[in-house]
C-alpha cells in the first residue's frame, strides 16, 4: 500500500496531468537552455544577449509603421534607439511560436481556443469582448514594460538570473499589481 | 538570414518548446497564478532561475561572459511595473506566452499581440514625455543585488534556493 503510494507520487512528479512535463523539470531545463544561450551569443556574436521578448514589439511596431510612415519612423527618437531590424531577438520570438506547435502538435494538447474558460466563466463566451480585454491590457501592458525595460522573459528570468536589483523590484510589481486587478476583474460574480 | 537570426530562432524554438510543455502559456495558468489558485508559473519561472542563476554567475565571475543589468530607474521601473501588472491580469498573458499561446492554438492571443505592437507604437510616440517627466526622476543605474547590499554572491545564491525551495514545499501542501 504504502509502496503503491510512493511509486504514484514518483510517477506525478515528471508528468502533470493534463500529460505536460513537471513544471520543476521544464523550468529546470529552461534554466539551462538560458545558460547555453548566453554562452552562444557571446561565443559566435561577440554580444551577451539575454532571453527576452517585449523589445521585438517595438521593433515590430516600426517596421509596420515604416510601410506607410518611412520618415516619422527615421526621425522617432525611440525608434532610432532601439534600431528597428529582424534581429536574433526577433527570430527568438518567432522561434517560441514554432516551439509552442511542434510539442503541442506532438502531445496533442494543441486546441483551438477562442475564448479561455476563466474569462468565459466572468464575461460570456462573446469572442468580441476578449477580443477587446486582450487589446487593451496589451496596450497597457506593452507602455509598462517598455517603462521598466522588461516583461517576465528579460526581468523575470534574464534579470533575476543576474540578481538585478531593478527585477527584483520589477517582478513584485508586476505580480502584486496583477493579483490586485485580476482579482478585481474575474473574482466579482464568482461562480 | 544571417547567422544571428538562426541562433535566435533556434533558441526561440526551444524556448517555446519548454514553455508549452511546461505549460505556462495558458491565459487560465496565468490568471490563476494572479488569484492565487494555480502556481505552475512560478514553479516554471523559479526553477528556471534557481538552475540559470548559478551558471550565469559562474560565467560572468571568470569574464567568460558580461552580465546586463536593466536600469534601477525607480519611477519607470514602479509606475511601469505596475502599468504591466494590470495589463497581464486583463490580457492573461505576456509578451512572450502571448506568442506561444497562438503556437498551440489558443488564437485569441492574436488581440494581444495585436494590442501590444500599438502600445510598443504609442511608447515611441510618447518616449519624449516619459523621457522628461518619469524616466528623469531617480536612476540608480545598471546595479546588481551582490554590489548594492555588499554581500558575495556565493552567499545569496544559497539562500534564494532555501527560500525557493521552501516555497516549493508550501505551494506543494496547498495543492496550489
Amino acid at each position: 500500500m504504502s509502496f503503491n503510494l510512493k511509486k504514484r507520487r514518483l510517477k506525478m512528479k515528471w508528468k502533470t496531468n493534463d500529460g505536460g512535463w513537471s513544471p520543476y523539470l521544464a523550468g529546470a531545463l529552461l534554466g539551462l537552455l538560458a545558460i547555453a544561450s548566453v554562452l552562444a551569443t557571446t561565443q559566435f556574436l561577440g554580444k551577451t544577449s539575454y532571453l527576452g521578448a517585449s523589445t521585438t514589439f517595438v521593433r515590430a511596431a516600426g517596421i509596420l509603421e515604416q510601410t506607410i510612415a518611412t520618415d516619422h519612423v527615421i526621425s522617432n527618437e525611440y525608434f532610432t534607439k532601439t534600431k528597428v531590424r529582424v534581429d536574433w531577438q526577433f527570430m527568438l520570438v518567432v522561434g517560441i511560436v514554432l516551439g509552442s506547435l511542434i510539442s503541442s502538435t506532438m502531445d496533442k494538447s494543441f486546441r483551438i481556443e477562442s475564448v479561455p474558460p476563466t474569462w468565459k466563466k466572468r464575461f460570456g463566451p462573446s469572442i468580441g469582448k476578449r477580443a477587446f480585454g486582450a487589446f487593451v491590457g496589451g496596450i497597457i501592458a506593452m507602455i509598462g514594460a517598455r517603462l521598466a525595460s522588461g516583461c517576465p522573459s528579460g526581468h523575470g528570468l534574464s534579470g533575476m538570473m543576474q540578481l538585478s536589483v531593478s527585477s527584483f523590484v520589477a517582478l513584485g510589481m508586476f505580480f502584486s499589481v496583477g493579483v490586485l486587478v485580476a482579482h478585481m476583474v474575474y473574482k466579482r460574480r464568482a461562480s | 538570414m544571417n547567422s544571428s537570426q538562426w541562433l535566435g530562432l533556434v533558441t526561440g524554438v526551444l524556448f517555446g518548446f519548454l514553455l508549452q510543455k511546461g505549460r505556462v502559456l495558458r491565459f487560465d495558468k496565468q490568471v490563476g497564478a494572479m488569484l492565487l489558485k494555480d502556481m505552475t508559473i512560478f514553479k516554471f519561472m523559479l526553477s528556471a532561475i534557481m538552475v540559470g542563476m548559478v551558471g550565469i554567475l559562474l560565467l560572468a565571475n571568470f569574464e567568460v561572459i558580461t552580465l546586463s543589468h536593466k536600469p534601477m530607474n525607480v519611477g519607470a521601473v514602479l509606475i511601469g511595473g505596475a502599468l504591466f501588472g494590470a495589463g497581464w491580469a486583463i490580457m492573461g498573458f505576456c509578451p512572450g506566452t502571448s506568442l506561444g499561446a497562438l503556437g498551440e492554438g489558443r488564437w485569441h492571443a492574436v488581440f494581444a499581440i495585436i494590442g501590444m505592437v500599438v502600445g510598443a507604437a504609442l511608447y515611441a510616440e510618447l518616449y519624449p514625455f516619459f523621457k522628461a517627466t518619469i524616466l528623469a526622476w531617480k536612476d540608480f543605474g545598471k546595479i546588481g543585488i551582490p554590489e548594492t547590499l555588499g554581500i558575495s554572491q556565493w552567499i545569496i545564491i544559497p539562500v534564494f534556493w532555501v527560500g525557493t525551495i521552501t516555497l516549493f514545499f508550501l505551494f506543494e501542501k496547498k495543492k496550489l
